[in-house]
């Protein structure tokens, strides 16, 4: 299926998903509100996006975005599924009722940007020690033992 | 938050008996484990009741490091990623530059790339058929397979100069064009590997103490591996016949003619098998891209030192030995990237063995943990 058919798709199931659709470097990217996210996660779930590729996050200074790839395997689609989750409060909802796939990943999304997920059953660092201060892929994270390479490029 | 180890926990048996179970840790070194990695395994007797994998022991900080880096100094970082299949990252990683800063590759270079890919996937379930060996005791079998293992390790020696971290796929090309004669050395080394993979096959898969061994251990069926996002071998051992070469073709995939195969019952002796015949198959494609390579250039002309694409995001994936691997970038038009994500098929895959392990022995997780592969420097990045 390609990148119009799948525009098509979406826009004859969830009209109210449309508007959202956009096309960036020829995949296909939804970006919901923060209280929508698991809706929407749910309603591409029941399009047939029966695979959660990968949950990231990316710390857009004034919030942070998440960002999951989803694929149909039956249609042969992939979109992205955006959302911004306020610095002050960064928690959104858990994937994991839907894919149980993001259980490592937001786990890792929550040890690297100290996003809580709501209903996450296990929500711990995994790859860093338990003990570590602070979440090292945020833009603001500070270890005097980073040494920043010199700009001679 | 620390994990909470009791070792001395009672619970009672069908018959209200006391028993004790035991907390066992294995690892974080252990050579079972196939990297740094450790298992808390509850142990009733001697049959595992829980399994925990504790990763992060070889955690680098990649995908900080990436942010760091101009896009062509990441290159070398992307070889540590899975460094029993440097190729597969670096390919990954050069697709989602190419893709995010809209660079064609020469037809000659996508040739390169797929045969170095497809040279590499041998290698790299040779590694993984030789450990399932050395796992169930088969010390033989590990010898063997890394016979096979060695004839590509030395190509890829004569192509790149090195034996693990090869940094060959750049950006809009490869390093190198082949250098002269090495296709021939290709041709000679891919013919005569299908007869040692089927010699590989009787010897270890016909024989009844690996059957013993590895039948109907860690059954994955085909709704779990799907809703838990395995790939690579891991779910086409089950039967999900998911391979992007072919559904979601890339490169010049949908010029060969190959096969993907899939198990049937999805145990740890599939998984195994299918990396065999895979690698069959791998063979088969280099031999197709041989015939059809070209002399050419290898470099995409008129690229920029400094690579400075358009803000914006790309995601770009490609079948690599363990599965779907992805990489992430996003880029804010600086000549780094602002983030690099590491869809890391082994991390999702090893997700899978707290659900493989309960209820088989101490012995039949290492089974299992082995027939999962992972490498743990793209476990933990």
């Amino acid at each position: 299926m390609n990148i119009d058919e799948l525009r098509e798709h979406l826009c004859a199931t969830y009209p109210d998903l449309c508007p959202l659709f956009s096309i960036e470097f020829g995949d296909g990217v939804l970006i919901v509100d923060r209280g929508r996210y698991w809706s929407a996660a749910k309603d591409l779930r029941d399009l047939g996006f029966d695979r959660l590729g990968m949950i990231t996050a990316v710390d857009g200074i004034d919030d942070f975005e998440i960002v999951a790839r989803l694929t149909a395997r039956e249609i042969g689609a992939h979109i992205f599924l955006k959302t911004h989750v306020p610095r002050d409060e960064p928690a959104i909802e858990t994937l994991t009722d839907l894919w149980p796939a993001a259980d490592w990943q937001e786990r890792e999304v929550y040890d690297m940007f100290g996003i809580s997920f709501r209903g996450h059953p296990d929500m711990r660092r995994i790859l860093l020690p338990d003990d570590w201060v602070g979440h090292p892929l945020r833009k603001d994270y500070r270890d005097e033992r980073i040494i920043r390479r010199p700009d001679y490029i | 938050m620390a994990i909470d180890i009791e070792s001395r926990t009672s619970v009672y048996d069908e018959e209200g008996r006391a028993v004790e179970e035991l907390v066992l840790n294995v690892g974080p070194s252990h050579p079972s484990t196939h990297g740094v990695c450790r298992i808390i395994a509850h142990l009733d007797g001697e049959v595992v009741t829980k399994a925990e994998p504790v990763i992060g022991y070889l955690h680098r900080g990649i995908e900080k490091m990436a942010e760091n880096r101009t896009y062509l100094q990441i290159v070398p970082l992307t070889d540590r990623l899975d460094y029993v299949g440097s190729m597969y990252a670096n390919w990954a990683y050069c697709r989602a530059v190419e893709r995010l800063a809209g660079i064609g590759v020469p037809e000659r270079a996508e040739y390169l790339r797929v045969i170095t890919c497809e040279l590499q996937r041998v290698a790299s379930h040779m590694m993984s058929i030789g450990s399932t060996g050395a796992d169930t005791g088969a010390f033989t079998m590990f010898v063997y397979a890394f016979d096979v293992r060695e004839r590509v390790i030395e190509l890829f020696e004569a192509l790149t100069g090195s034996r693990l971290t090869y940094n060959y796929v750049r950006p809009g090309g490869v390093a190198a064009d082949a250098p002269e004669g090495w296709l021939d050395d290709v041709r000679r080394v891919v013919g005569q590997m299908p007869a040692r993979l089927t010699e590989l096959d009787r010897l270890f898969f016909g024989n009844t103490i690996a059957r013993g061994r590895l039948k109907g251990i860690g059954v994955l069926d085909v709704p779990t591996a799907i809703a838990w996002g395995a790939s690579g071998p891991v779910a086409r051992g089950s039967g999900v016949g998911w391979d992007l070469r072919k559904s979601d073709t890339y490169s010049l995939y949908p010029r060969f003619d190959f096969d993907v195969p899939v198990g049937e019952r999805g145990d740890a002796y599939d998984r195994a098998r299918v990396r065999l015949w895979e690698s069959v198959e791998s063979c088969r494609i280099i031999e197709q891209a041989l015939d059809q390579i070209e002399p050419g250039h290898v470099k995409a002309p008129g690229l920029p030192r400094l690579l400075k694409p358009r803000p914006g995001d790309a995601y770009d994936h490609i079948e690599s030995a363990r599965g779907s691997l992805g990489i992430y970038l996003v880029s804010d038009g600086s000549p780094r990237p602002y983030r690099m994500k590491v869809r890391s098929p082994a991390f999702c895959n090893l997700a899978l063995l707290p659900l493989l392990a309960p209820g088989h022995t101490m012995s039949d997780l290492v089974v299992i943990l082995g027939s999962l592969d992972p490498v743990f420097g793209e476990v933990d990045r």
